[in-house]
């Protein structure tokens, strides 16, 4: 599987704002808290990521990486 | 007999504010005094009066000039560094001889400095952060109840010396909440022939102004301040002493001073001879407390949440005659008991 | 695999004190993406107003100099006067900007300063806890219009960048949103042509930003999207006042 999409799950603070932005709506809040005690967002399938990059435009703190 | 409550310094004062008949307020947010302004906001409608978030502390302590030539209570509130831009205004208060309560809650400095509480604004208050000759009242409470009932009375004496009122308060005094009775009590009526309400076509116009060109007629007005100020002097001197027949003494105001009665106790428990004064006039400064205590006092400890201001005023009243040293500290942050008392120690040792 | 999106340089690694959603984080990225690619950042100072953005000094790899409220435009004059071969920019909240620094926004502007001010605007005072701002919108409640703006009171909201827009010595004024990813891509060019703008000496720019403060006004940060959109953009119409022709 190919990485297309990193969090960096410490500096997200668990806003959503990527979540309206994804086209293939495969980021979903998770479950699971982080060290700073928000709960980040997760991939649902990073097949299906086309690297729009749209996500990593709404995010306010640099927590997603996108590669192609 | 009003009931107690418990209520936030800093609502506390505005509804004190508003019992004394204040029901005009000019200003604008700053940490640590929001809940003035927002406590304005939700009262002063129901009382039918006005409350106006001005632009900058600039503009509202102009629209208080307005009010209070308008012969209304009115008051402004903020901390430290709009305090500082309210400086001409005051000028302009004082020399317009215009009645109004300024409140500062002193935060650290200086510049944007910090939120947590200071006492680094006493020679901008005492000594005039604006320009020219003038004074006014400067108050400083101790705790919420006097908080409440300085306000309260801060607002007769700014009209019964046509003169702006300064409550010298401290972030700390403005966020902690104690139980307080907030008596109902008549506002003080005087004179106000003098505002600018409209002549009506039936008196000579009145004027609201402090610009005196004549050099001898600006002269001859700032002997008429200077003589209320001398007043002021005479009546309005007011202190507290803890343990008169003491041989050392902390001296203290506002938050400081509750820090003090602590280091009093903990003093005299180990058999030292420790008391405290507190001012509650800064300006007029208690003198006579010092002179009350000089023939038996050994020496003097100022303790204040700066780098030494008031010290200046007590080494003023004491005189030479005892030593007097200072214990400080800066940018918001609290004296300690302990660090007290060792500098205490200090002092009576080096005493000896 | 090639990088498609990443931090830009010019931001620092500090994680930002802003609340989760705050459209800040959004703001400072898309000056810092136009510092990178105009590869400004050794040779721009920001100036840090008072308000939320207040430590926008520690999220910025430039130069940066704190501000009294409202003050950022003349300390800016200071600067760009003394060097004026660097870029000077300031980045205002509404409070900042549009109460008591309308004399100093009016008058750098109306000289022609050739700086760049990015105007924040998200209609309420957020680090003071919520107070009414001059951008708030009649009915909106706030801790210091608790029972809703009444325009009897406190009159209308002021829309700066129609009002500055009037002045003749203004090179480009235009206002922007960042409430979805496309009006963030939008915003970022507009970011950039006012850089550029000043680049080449053409004078005066400043970009409006709606923003969302979702702690003060009581709403999820995606809810607070969706409120931008429904009620301050038509209140304060998203447009180019003024583009000049050589940033296009």
């Amino acid at each position: 599987m190919i990485t297309r999409v990193t969090i960096y799950e410490d500096i997200c603070k668990g806003c959503g704002l990527c979540t309206t932005a994804c086209p293939k709506k495969i980021l979903v809040m998770g479950n699971h808290m982080n060290s700073k005690g928000y709960h980040p967002v997760t991939i649902i399938d990073q097949n299906l990521c086309i690297s729009c990059a749209m996500c990593a435009r709404m995010c306010p703190d640099c927590a997603i990486k996108v590669e192609k | 007999m009003a009931e107690k409550i418990l209520m936030k310094g800093n609502e506390a004062l505005a509804e004190a504010a508003i019992t004394a008949g204040c029901h005009y307020f000019f200003g604008y947010p700053i940490t640590p005094q929001n809940e003035i302004p927002e406590y304005m906001s939700r009262r002063l409608p129901a009382v039918n009066g006005a409350f106006v978030q001005a632009e900058s502390e600039v503009a509202a302590i102009n629209m208080v000039y307005g009010a209070a030539s308008a012969g209304v209570r009115c008051m402004t509130s903020s901390s430290s560094p709009g305090i500082s831009l309210k400086q001409e205004g005051i000028s302009y208060l004082v020399g317009a001889q215009l009645p109004c309560v300024i409140v500062n809650m002193m935060r650290g400095g200086p510049g944007l400095g910090t939120i947590q509480p200071s006492q680094g604004d006493y020679f901008q208050a005492t000594k005039g952060g604006g320009h020219g000759d003038y004074k006014m009242l400067v108050l400083a409470p101790s705790t919420i109840q006097e908080m409440v009932d300085l306000t309260m009375e801060a607002f007769d004496l700014a009209e019964k010396y046509r003169n702006p009122v300064m409550i010298l308060g401290d972030g700390m005094l403005g966020q902690m909440m104690e139980p307080v009775a907030i008596e109902q009590k008549a506002p003080a009526a005087y004179d106000k022939s003098w505002a600018t309400t409209g002549t009506l076509g039936q008196r000579q116009h009145n004027v609201i102004n402090s610009l005196f060109i004549q050099a001898e007629e600006c002269e001859k007005h700032n002997d008429h301040l200077q003589e209320k100020f001398g007043q002021m002097e005479k009546n309005e001197v007011r202190y507290e002493i803890m343990h008169e027949d003491a041989e050392f003494f902390l001296v203290g105001y506002g938050t400081t001073a509750r820090i003090e009665r602590s280091v009093v106790n903990m003093a005299r428990a180990e058999g030292l001879s420790v008391g405290l004064i507190r001012p509650i006039t800064l300006f007029p400064f208690p003198t006579e407390a010092f002179e009350k205590v000089s023939k038996h006092a050994k020496g003097f400890l100022v303790v204040e949440m700066s780098a030494g201001q008031m010290v200046e005023d007590v080494r003023l009243s004491v005189n030479g005659r005892q030593p007097v040293t200072f214990h400080g500290r800066t940018g918001g942050m609290a004296p300690e008991p302990k660090q007290i008392l060792a500098d205490l120690k200090k002092l009576i040792e080096g005493v000896k | 695999m090639a990088v498609v999106f990443e931090r830009p340089k010019s931001l620092t690694e500090v994680t930002t004190h802003y609340c989760p959603g705050c459209t800040h984080g959004i703001i400072h990225r898309l000056v810092a993406e136009v510092m990178d690619e105009l590869d400004i950042a050794g040779n721009t100072i920001g100036i840090a107003p008072v308000g939320c953005s207040v430590f926008a000094y520690n999220y910025f790899t430039c130069d940066m100099v704190q501000a009294a409220h409202g003050r950022a435009p003349a300390i800016a004059t200071g600067l760009k006067r003394a060097l004026p071969d660097r870029i000077v920019f300031s980045y205002q909240g509404d409070g900042d900007l549009a109460s008591i620094g309308t004399a100093e926004i009016v008058h750098a502007a109306h000289r022609g300063e050739n700086i760049t001010v990015i105007f924040v605007n998200n209609a309420i005072y957020g680090m003071t806890g919520g107070q009414m701002a001059p951008t708030s919108l009649i009915g909106q409640k706030t801790t210091t219009s608790p029972f809703g703006r009444q325009e009897a009171q406190t009159g209308k909201p002021i829309r700066m960048s129609e009002m500055l827009a009037t002045l003749d010595s203004t090179a480009l004024i235009s206002r922007a949103s960042v409430h979805n990813a496309a009006n963030v891509i939008k915003t970022k060019k507009l970011i950039k042509q006012a850089f550029m703008a000043q680049q080449k000496g053409l004078g005066f720019s400043m970009v409006e930003i709606l923003s969302t403060c979702p702690t003060n006004w009581g709403l999820s940060p995606i809810e607070a999207l969706k409120w931008l959109e429904e009620n301050l953009i038509p209140y304060y119409p998203l447009k180019d006042f003024k583009v000049p022709e050589e940033v296009k």
